[in-house]
């Protein structure tokens, strides 16, 4: 490949990061800093020793399993916006494991995982059960589920799972030691988080490529009146996707229970729900950028935190950085297509009508 | 008021629409415009009340030269377009549908809209309940308030496009004493049909448009055989077509029943062979798609039987219908077929009936060359769907489906297909048969009707309206019957 | 008595202004899915405006105008690029929602100007009423006014009809000789603007003062009341007040049961979007399509063209 050629395919990608950066450095201006500093604060305090790699590491692994869960939600055509309210349940769910089993390690880890599993699918089930057969949109539906995790979580953390004497926010009695992930060294790295996320990235893109069922899912997605006259029951395919994507969701939740905070908190989703809808969106719903993408998000958001003790400024930075970038990326990808509509339409007629699915069945 | 359209030009992108189009209408004039489906007669009249622009020609109006920007524009001119699905809002009143886009003070004044609106009425012998929601009133009384809204408007030219479509012969009938009223009062009044009857019926003057240009203008009366000869082309040869001995039946459809919001078909009877071909001809929506639909399972029948090779289908619903070797391949290729974003591999991966779990991408891969090649798709086994054009979306189509099957059922098999690639088609389709497959399709092509079916069934109005033997028919006949005249 | 009614009413305001932003841009067609971040968004930019210049007019202006910006930039990337509104909305709530946290760091938990209490002379006198409607500040009264200003617009006026054509079929509008795409993106503005506006009056007058995540979850809720609101001013401004009085009785409950303090404050969000999840359920539409009459309490028919494009020719 030339150089032409590769400017011509990652120009879009290009420009709306070139884009992302001029508004990170003026806001970061007018909020008196200086950028380059920000940046050395931010990769140093991200992966400036191996405990903080490890802590960077233990946001990718929710981070990515929740961004491929929705893969699978995307890929079937629908919103799961409900994510953050599966990582939430699945964490309930793990907790519940964490803190009534008792046994070695081995096994209380696994049911957690399972029970974080299962929690996340059933969450998003309900979900999906609300739009398939309830015609409730799942944006609405998969909210309204999570405000009710949420609700649950605090309860919860302020009621029957308080700390002993003290009803506190800050969260339940830590779990006991044998129900911890196991970790690295000195570092809060769980090898077996990494291993879990890793593998669900191979899972997703296998799932989505490689089998009939994702390629079946992926009609339903883009065209769920075709699909069904090609045979396939649409209904229990979007269901599925729920609950493969939520299953994913609430693994997340699990790790954050029983391997990051090792006790449930009111906020034990981290918002890597939302945070992964951003992920899934500037990896073009495609799988294997999803692990890259999800390293440079983990890192701005580790490596912000140390911005209000040495540049005093907010640890939002990172979060408005990953905004920007999502939202460049998606506009440059508008501005890219009318572009080439315009050149093409003298040629090839009016755009195609938009395909409005029908309802089936 | 009356109009002259000069050399008219319409395109889009490379499909030519109207392709150099002159039409005069006087005014007080009752003016016929004739072709078949895709003539480019609606197109034309978009492009005359200013809802689509001209690609070049010109546009008069009392002999001046006029600029259609916009809807707003023709309005201001006096010309007024009902739409064939006539563009209403149907949640809203029908008083608000009557005062929707008109000028007046900012505050609404609905007291006095609503006296206008039953004056206006009045005037024509419709009535109309102000505060009811549009969607509760029949697609002719939905005309109606939209005539009387143009009217009141100012329209001086009147364009109705296929205004006739799924409304009741009573309706019908005022329309037409409500369009003489109004071209004696002068008001130039266009008709646009592909409707031979109802254009006899009630125009003083035809004009006929064929694949985008006029082929002939005609006074009325006129022999009706001239009319048809003009819009359909001359009188085909039909090839000799190869005896299929027509074995024992494959479908039998007794007394079935099916509605839809706009129509509904009852006691509908059919019995295919093994190997015979079925043609269903008649306007769009005068039921060929229901029955269609009821066949292929993706309507449940309100009413009556259906059996496959003496196994009663009528409530498996439709994926009991593909297991038992029943397809259907709807008109609207990228709509109900194919899926646009997904490549040739992964349709006939899509297609295939394998439970198998992992996908074979060397053996799809394979799989798909051999069937483009067999099929001569022009795309390579990564193009998606809708890059291919409509012609090889058909033949993709086609290579999809199941082999050995008990019944095919299509709509439109070659719309919008050169001659070409239409022949090779049928000559696919065909070949189906000698292996007992029976063929039931609909399509607005008369010549494609008369080749290639045994049987024709002539659809009006929710009902079979004469079966007639292909063998013996002649274009002339179908012409009249799809106008609802049953002749001797 | 009073009192509780005078309490709900001027906690709710700011809901109104996002509420009835939302159903005006919604009307036409256009989806701001954004609504939870640009509304922190604004209550910061209210803040920080009304902080910096000393007038509080200055913060409403400031906030009404970032908000709807926001709100036009959704309609942009439909109209102009073609993109999805959902994507583009969810994209541009986790921004400003960030946004409000960087750029308002330097005003966190400061006391800042807030709008001067003005009761209606002579009027507050009267018995109950007057305490209930008259005792407020000029925002509260505005959000009223608001609501009667709004059915009026869009039942009563020309203009307001159009702006309902917009959302509901396009090609009809533009047939009748409406610059749909030019409508859209005026009432994208002018919605996007009122949620502002109601993102300021947290700031300045029902929440004083602006801390991070000030008014986190209570965009979603406005999004799930335009829909329990059937697009309706009255209906959507019917559900702010019963979201008012939920929150107000979760608070009340509190004192009962003090262990779930905070359990009974996330209660609301829940049950607001179930109500909304009971109305549009298939049951209730069978029932509204039996007896046409209970429309208009329980009906709920979306604007049909809510989140689609419109291409002229």
């Amino acid at each position: 490949m030339n150089f032409a050629d590769l400017w011509k395919r990652s120009r879009i990608g290009i420009i709306a990061v070139a884009l992302a950066l001029v508004v990170g450095i003026l806001l970061l201006l007018v909020a008196g800093a200086n950028p380059f500093e920000a940046l050395g604060v931010i990769i140093d305090g991200s992966l400036g020793s191996s405990i903080r790699i490890g802590d960077t590491l233990m946001v990718w692994a929710p981070l990515v399993l929740a961004a491929a869960g929705l893969l699978i939600t995307f890929a079937a055509g629908l919103w799961n916006i409900g994510v953050e309210g599966q990582i939430t349940f699945g964490a309930i769910a793990a907790s519940l494991v964490a803190r009534e089993v008792s046994g070695p390690t081995w096994l209380i880890v696994t049911l957690a995982l399972l029970a974080g599993l299962f929690g996340g699918a059933f969450w998003a089930l309900l979900a999906g059960l609300l739009r398939t057969y309830g015609k409730v949109n799942e944006i609405f539906g998969g909210l309204g589920l999570h405000f009710v995790a949420t609700a649950l979580a605090v309860y919860l953390v302020l009621g029957p799972w308080k700390r002993a004497g003290v009803a506190s926010t800050s969260g339940t009695e830590p779990f006991p030691r044998e129900s911890w992930l196991p970790t690295v060294g000195s570092t809060r790295l769980s090898w077996l988080a990494i291993v879990v996320a890793v593998a669900s990235v191979f899972g997703v893109f296998y799932l989505l490529r490689g089998t009939r069922f994702g390629l079946r899912l992926k009609a339903v997605g883009k065209n769920m009146r075709s699909a069904f006259l090609l045979g396939i029951p649409t209904g229990p395919y979007m269901l599925a996707a729920f609950a493969l994507g939520g299953g994913l969701a609430g693994l997340a939740g699990a790790i954050q229970a029983t391997g990051f905070h090792h006790k449930l908190v009111p906020s034990i989703s981290g918002g890597y729900g939302f945070l992964g809808i951003l992920v899934a969106m500037l990896a073009g719903y495609a799988a294997r950028w999803i692990a890259p993408i999800a390293f440079v998000f983990a890192m701005l958001a580790v490596g912000s935190t140390l911005l209000p003790l040495k540049l005093g400024l907010d640890s939002s930075v990172g979060g408005v950085l990953q905004g920007v970038l999502v939202l460049f990326t998606v506009l440059a990808q508008g501005w890219q297509s009318r572009r080439r509509n315009r050149a093409d339409e003298a040629a090839l007629g009016p755009p195609e009508p938009p395909v409005i699915p029908g309802e089936v069945g | 008021m009356g109009f002259e359209l000069r050399e008219i030009h319409k395109h889009f992108g490379s499909v030519r629409a109207n392709n150099g189009v002159n039409l005069s209408v006087a005014s007080g004039e009752l003016h016929g415009l004739l072709g078949e489906n895709g003539a480019g007669k609606s197109t034309l009249m978009k492009v005359l009340s200013g809802f689509h622009q001209k690609t070049s020609g010109e546009i008069l109006v009392d002999g001046e030269s006029i600029d259609l920007r916009s809807p707003a524009d023709a309005i201001e001119h006096g010309i007024g377009m009902l739409h064939q699905d006539p563009l209403v809002f149907l949640p809203f009143t029908v008083l608000d549908n009557f005062l929707i886009g008109s000028p007046g003070p900012e505050r609404l004044n609905r007291r006095a809209a609503a006296r206008e609106l039953a004056t206006l009425a009045d005037r024509f012998g419709f009535s109309f309940d102000p505060d009811t929601p549009t969607r509760r009133l029949t697609v002719g009384e939905r005309q109606q308030l939209e005539i009387l809204r143009l009217l009141w408007l100012g329209a001086r030219v009147l364009i109705l496009d296929e205004p006739t479509t799924g409304i009741s012969a009573p309706q019908r009938l005022k329309l037409f004493a409500t369009l003489k009223e109004l071209a004696a009062e002068g008001m130039s009044v266009v008709f646009v049909s592909h409707k031979l009857e109802e254009v006899e019926e009630i125009c003083e003057r035809v004009t006929i448009i064929r694949a985008g240009t006029v082929v002939g203008e005609r006074d009325l009366p006129c022999p009706a055989a001239e009319l048809v000869e003009l819009m359909f082309g001359g009188e085909v040869e039909i090839g000799e077509r190869p005896v299929v001995g027509l074995g024992p039946p494959r479908l039998t459809v007794s007394d079935l029943t099916v509605r839809d919001r706009m129509l509904s078909v009852e006691g509908f009877n059919l019995e295919v062979a093994e190997g015979e071909v079925i043609g269903f001809a008649g306007l769009e929506g005068s039921g060929q798609r229901i029955v269609l639909d009821a066949l292929s399972g993706l309507r449940s029948a309100n009413g009556g039987t259906i059996t496959v090779n003496g196994r009663d289908l009528t409530k498996v619903g439709y994926r009991g219908y593909l297991d038992g070797g029943v397809q259907f391949l709807p008109a609207g290729r990228l709509e109900e077929g194919l899926v646009a974003g997904l490549t040739l591999t992964e349709h006939f991966v899509l297609s295939s009936r394998s439970g198998a779990f992992l996908i074979d991408w060397e053996g799809a891969l394979a799989e798909t060359v051999e069937g483009i090649a067999e099929y001569s798709v022009k795309g390579t086994p990564d193009s998606t769907a809708e890059s291919l054009s409509g012609g090889n979306q058909q033949r993709l189509l086609l290579a999809m489906l199941q082999d050995n099957l008990e019944v095919l059922l299509m709509e439109h098999p070659t719309r919008g297909l050169d001659i070409e690639s239409a022949a090779w088609v049928w000559e696919q389709l065909l070949r189906r048969r000698e292996d007992g497959t029976a063929i039931v399709f609909a399509s607005a092509d008369l010549d494609e009707l008369l080749e290639y079916s045994d049987r024709i069934l002539v659809f009006f109005a929710g009902g079979v309206l004469a079966e007639v033997d292909a063998r013996t028919s002649s274009v002339d006949e179908l012409g009249h019957l799809i106008g609802g005249k049953v002749t001797s | 008595m009073d009192v509780t009614l005078a309490s709900i009413l001027a906690a709710s305001t700011p809901l109104i202004f996002v509420v009835i932003g939302e159903t005006i841009t919604e009307k036409a067609g256009v989806i701001n899915l954004s609504l939870d971040g640009t509304v922190l968004l604004s209550a910061m930019v209210g803040f920080a405006g009304a902080y910096e210049s000393g007038s509080v007019i200055v913060g409403f202006a400031a906030a009404a105008l970032v908000s709807a910006l926001a709100a036009l930039l959704v309609a942009y990337s439909s109209i102009a690029l073609r993109l999805n509104q959902v994507a583009v909305g969810f994209v541009l709530f986790q921004l400003t929602g960030e946004l409000s946290a960087f750029l308002g760091d330097p005003y966190v938990r400061i006391p800042g100007p807030t709008v001067t209490y003005r009761p209606i002379p002579l009027l507050e006198d009267i018995p109950f009423i007057g305490k209930i409607f008259f005792q407020h500040d000029l925002i509260v009264y505005g959000s009223i006014v608001l609501i009667f200003l709004t059915y009026w617009f869009m039942f009563r006026t020309r203009r307001g009809l159009k702006l309902q054509a917009i959302g509901e079929r396009p090609e009809a509008a533009h047939s009748r000789g409406m610059p749909v795409n030019r409508l859209r993106y005026l009432y994208a503005a002018v919605g996007g603007g009122l949620v502002g506006i109601g993102g300021a009056a947290y700031s300045l007058g029902a929440k004083i003062g602006w801390s991070e995540g000030h008014t986190t979850g209570l965009g979603w809720i406005a999004l799930a009341i335009v829909i329990f609101g059937g697009w309706h001013p009255y209906r959507a401004a019917f559900g702010v007040y019963l979201f008012g009085a939920l929150q107000f009785s979760a608070i009340k409950l509190q004192d009962v049961f003090p262990d779930l303090t905070q359990v009974l404050g996330t209660l609301p969000f829940p049950i607001m979007i179930f109500t909304l999840v009971l109305v549009y359920s298939d049951r209730v539409r069978s029932l509204t399509d039996r007896y046409p009459a209970l429309r208009g309490i329980l009906g709920s028919d979306p604007p049909s063209a809510i989140g689609t494009r419109f291409d002229v020719d």
